[in-house]
This record gives structure tokens, sequence and C-alpha cells, in this order.
């Protein structure tokens, strides 16, 4: 099983961490440029985008990730997390690491009065919907190429994969079904395998 | 669904390990979003302000809350007097994210607090023990702070609170089952609240430090005897350099454990906001003294 490297700067890290290990991660917590040695995939928690966001650039962790996950490493952000990894973000010059090819909308359903639960169909991790936790949620308003949508509420995208990213806009780490978690481990051991084929091809 | 418990306290998971600071201009709510504060509670004067200019204090003009609503992009907090549901329907009506329901301000209700089940937005509420804290929650509190002593820069009365809030989980958690009931009666706490505390040997929402925060050293402090996050209330606009204390503060809640960077945040950051001795506060004028 990999080790996932959990970002602990800020938010509900806890909860990752807790559901990560459930499906059989190895976790360790992300706060300093030197925790992210040895970690095989990175998982980035909802919390508060703008705070995290400058607790990663005053620790000079942006271009670091921003080059592992650029050369394949699995990531998987939810909420805050997924608005760290679109490379635009509307109205802000917030710092981020950029690396997902679209275009994300802050708070796109309201303010807390407007947070809700919802069934959502994730036909990429089985048949039975997915029980959502929208808070302050973000939507994806515009993709690239690459990037699949695996989810959408009202036909705008609230979860999305390119290649090693998985990003939701909502919080799995909130409600007891693994499903997604246990969807990023498997992304992890086939991004492994790749790399592993990469590697012996340019031998 | 709208308004579901989940969604209250999923709101104060998404806080933690982070810095909500007391703000009265969109100007500073910017500067506490820049310094990387969480989210900002917006009021009409700090606390300290509240304690010297005395009077009634009540929640803060629709108008200054509005404009701290639309100068940043984090959550928004506000306060409501205790016991004061109309001024709280107000809050939510105007789309605050997070109701601090406070006896910062001048309690408006002298035996009931706001039923918050009853409403959409979420509540903070203070305590200062275990039986407050769960009272606080049946009656809806999705998040609890500690009360500490407002407006002094004095951070003894917030650590007695969590110390003594963590003192009764220990003893709560220890005691044997024919004796739950009876702890949980002298403590003023409900006693289907203390059985979850006890089962999941923690309070089941996010609990934050308040009251007389003032420093980094302070923050960090706060974080080692168990609390989730913190709030910052005069320390930060009544001290000399609100920007780089506020950044200050956010690196010492997250790296709390890492004293060499402890050292190099505490640095230069110009005069602390004054101190008030605790015991300088007459009983009458002691803010935590608030709330039933």
């Amino acid at each position: 099983m990999p080790t996932v490297g959990v970002l602990a700067l800020q938010g509900a890290f806890r909860e990752h961490l807790a559901a990560l290990r459930r499906v059989g991660a190895r976790t360790v917590e992300i706060r300093r440029r030197k925790h992210m040695e040895g970690i095989d995939a990175l998982v980035i928690p909802g919390g508060e985008s703008t705070t995290i966001g400058k607790l990663l650039a005053e620790g000079d962790m942006l271009d670091p990730l921003k080059t592992r996950l650029q050369s394949g490493m699995p990531v998987y952000g939810s909420c805050a997390g997924l608005i760290l990894l679109c490379k635009t973000i509307e109205g802000s010059d917030q710092p981020r690491l950029g690396v997902l090819d679209a275009t994300v909308r802050r708070n796109a359903f309201g303010r807390q009065v407007n947070s809700f639960e919802a069934k959502l169909a994730v036909p990429e991790i089985g048949t039975a919907p997915f029980h959502a936790v929208f808070i302050r949620a973000p939507v994806i308003t515009e993709v690239g190429a690459g990037v699949r949508i695996l989810a959408e509420i009202d036909g705008r995208a609230v979860a999305v994969r390119e290649n090693n990213i998985l990003a939701t806009s909502f919080h799995p780490e909130l409600t007891p079904d693994l499903r997604l978690h246990r969807y990023f481990t498997g992304m992890c051991g086939a991004c492994a395998k790749q790399a592993l084929d990469r590697e012996r091809a340019n031998v | 669904m709208k308004g579901t418990v989940r969604l209250k306290t999923g709101l104060a998971e998404m806080l933690k390990g982070g810095v909500i600071m007391d703000v009265t201009t969109p100007e500073q709510a910017k500067i506490a979003e820049g310094a990387g504060a969480c989210a900002v509670m917006a009021l009409e004067r700090v606390p300290a302000d509240i304690r010297a200019q005395g009077g009634v204090a009540r929640m803060a003009d629709p108008t200054v809350v509005k404009r701290i609503m639309d100068a940043v992009s984090i959550p928004v907090m506000a306060k409501a007097r205790i016991g004061h549901f109309v001024e709280a329907r107000i809050l939510e009506a105007l789309g605050v994210d997070y109701i601090d329901e406070s006896e910062v301000l001048t309690p408006a209700d002298d035996k009931h607090h706001i039923d918050k089940r009853a409403f959409t937005v979420p509540f903070v509420c203070g305590c200062r023990n275990l039986g407050e804290a769960l009272r606080r929650m049946a009656e809806g509190a999705a998040m609890i702070r500690t009360k500490g002593e407002p407006g002094t820069g004095n951070v003894v009365e917030a650590v007695r609170h969590c110390r003594q809030v963590m003192d009764e989980i220990r003893i709560l958690c220890a005691l044997p089952e024919d004796e739950v009931a009876n702890y949980a009666k002298n403590c003023g706490a409900p006693l289907e609240a203390a059985i979850v505390v006890r089962k999941k040997g923690r309070l089941p929402v996010v609990n934050f430090a308040a009251g007389g925060i003032a420093t980094p050293a302070d923050a960090a402090m706060m974080m080692h005897l168990g609390c989730d996050g913190v709030f910052v209330g005069s320390g930060i606009f009544k001290s000399g350099s609100p920007e780089k204390r506020a950044r200050a503060i956010v690196q010492a809640v997250t790296n709390y454990r890492d004293y060499a960077m402890l050292a190099d945040v505490s640095r230069d950051l110009g005069e602390a906001m004054t101190g008030v001795e605790i015991s300088a506060v007459p009983p009458a004028e002691r803010m935590q003294e608030r709330g039933w």
C-alpha cells in the first residue's frame, strides 16, 4: 500500500488521515518541506484555500510539490484542495499549485446557509449514489481536453480526474463511505506501476 | 438538505488548525485574510474597547457586517447577544456564515440561550467547563470555544477553561458506568451528551480557544492543551503591527510543536496589546460570568 502524505497546514486533515488508514494506506502529516520525502501520494484536505495557499507559499512548498505532481505523483484534493489544484481561480490571484487544467469558481453555491447534502451519481466508483456534503463548495466551470468529469450537479462539474489528479468539490472525509478514498489508493497503485514501466522502458 | 447538523459541524471542521480574527472594518478584514485567517468575526468594537467604553454592547450594524462580507472571500462570523434570537435571525438573513452567541455582548436574556437548533446558520458558543459546553450543544451549538476573559490580552482564563473542560472529559471517561449519571448531574451536563463524550473520548464538535490570546506563544500553548484552533479578538488590531502579528499567530497555530519556528515568528512583532491582570477586573465586569 502507498504512503500518502496529507497536507496538515489547516483544515480537516484528521478526517482524511482516518479515512486513508481505514482503506489500508500508510499516512504522514505534511507541515514542512522536509515531511514530503518518502511519500508516494498527496491529499489536500478541505479547509480555507487562501489560508492553506499562503502557508504553502510561506513554507516554500509550492514549487517542490508542483514538480512532484507534474512528474506524476497522485494527488487528491477535496473542496479547498480542489481549488488549490486548479490552474485558474475565477477572480483570484491567491497562491495555488495550479496543476489541474481547469477553472474553478469559489463559493459557487453561495454562503454557509446554502451549504447542502445530496445524493450524487459517481459512476466511476460504483452504481450506488454517493452521499456528498457540500460546504461553501466550489464548482469547476471549465475543463481542458484531458480532464474527465466524474460527477455533476445541475450540469456543474463537482468531481474531476486528469491522469494522476483527482478532485472533488464535496467532502468524502465527513461521511463513512470510503469508496473515493479506496478509488484514490487504487489510482496510486496504477500510477506507481506506470512509473515503473516508464523506468524499465528507459533502461 | 440544508442546515443539517453535519453541515453546521462540518464548516467548523474546515476551520480547524486556523485562526479566526476580530475585525471592525473591511480594511481590517482584508488584512486578516491576507495574513491567512481562516475566518473573520465582524463586529463594531473589539472586546477591549467594549470593556473600556462600557454601556450596552449589541449586535453590529448590518451595514458593517455586510461591508465586511463583501470585502473577503473567507467565512464571516458575527456576534449576537446571549438569548437574543431576533439579532440572530437578522444575522442569518444577512447571510453570515456562523453566529457567535457571545458573552462579549451584553446578555439579552438572563435565563435562556437561543434555541440554535431552529436555525439554518450554525452557532459557536463559549464555555468555562464541560457542563456549559454540553448545555450549549444541547441547544444546538455546532462549535464550542473557551470563554477566557475577552479584551484582557491575558491568556490565563482561556488556559483555565480549556484545562477544566479537558480534565472533566478525562474524569468522565475514567468513571465506572454507574457513576456517570451523577457526574453529569454535578457538571450540569445533559446525560445523553455526557454519554456521547464518554464514547468518543472528546467533545463531539470542534473546540477553539478564545479570550485573551495576544501572542504566537499564547496561540501555540492553546493548541498544545488540545484546542482545535484559536480566536484572536483584541490581540491583533490593538497591537503595534497587526499584519505581522496576524501572520505570526497563523504560523504558530500550524507549527505549534516546532519551537525553532515559533522563536522565528515571535521576533520583532512590535508591541503586544496592553494586558490586564484578571484580579484587576471586578467580578461584575467579568464577561465570562455571562451565560447560564
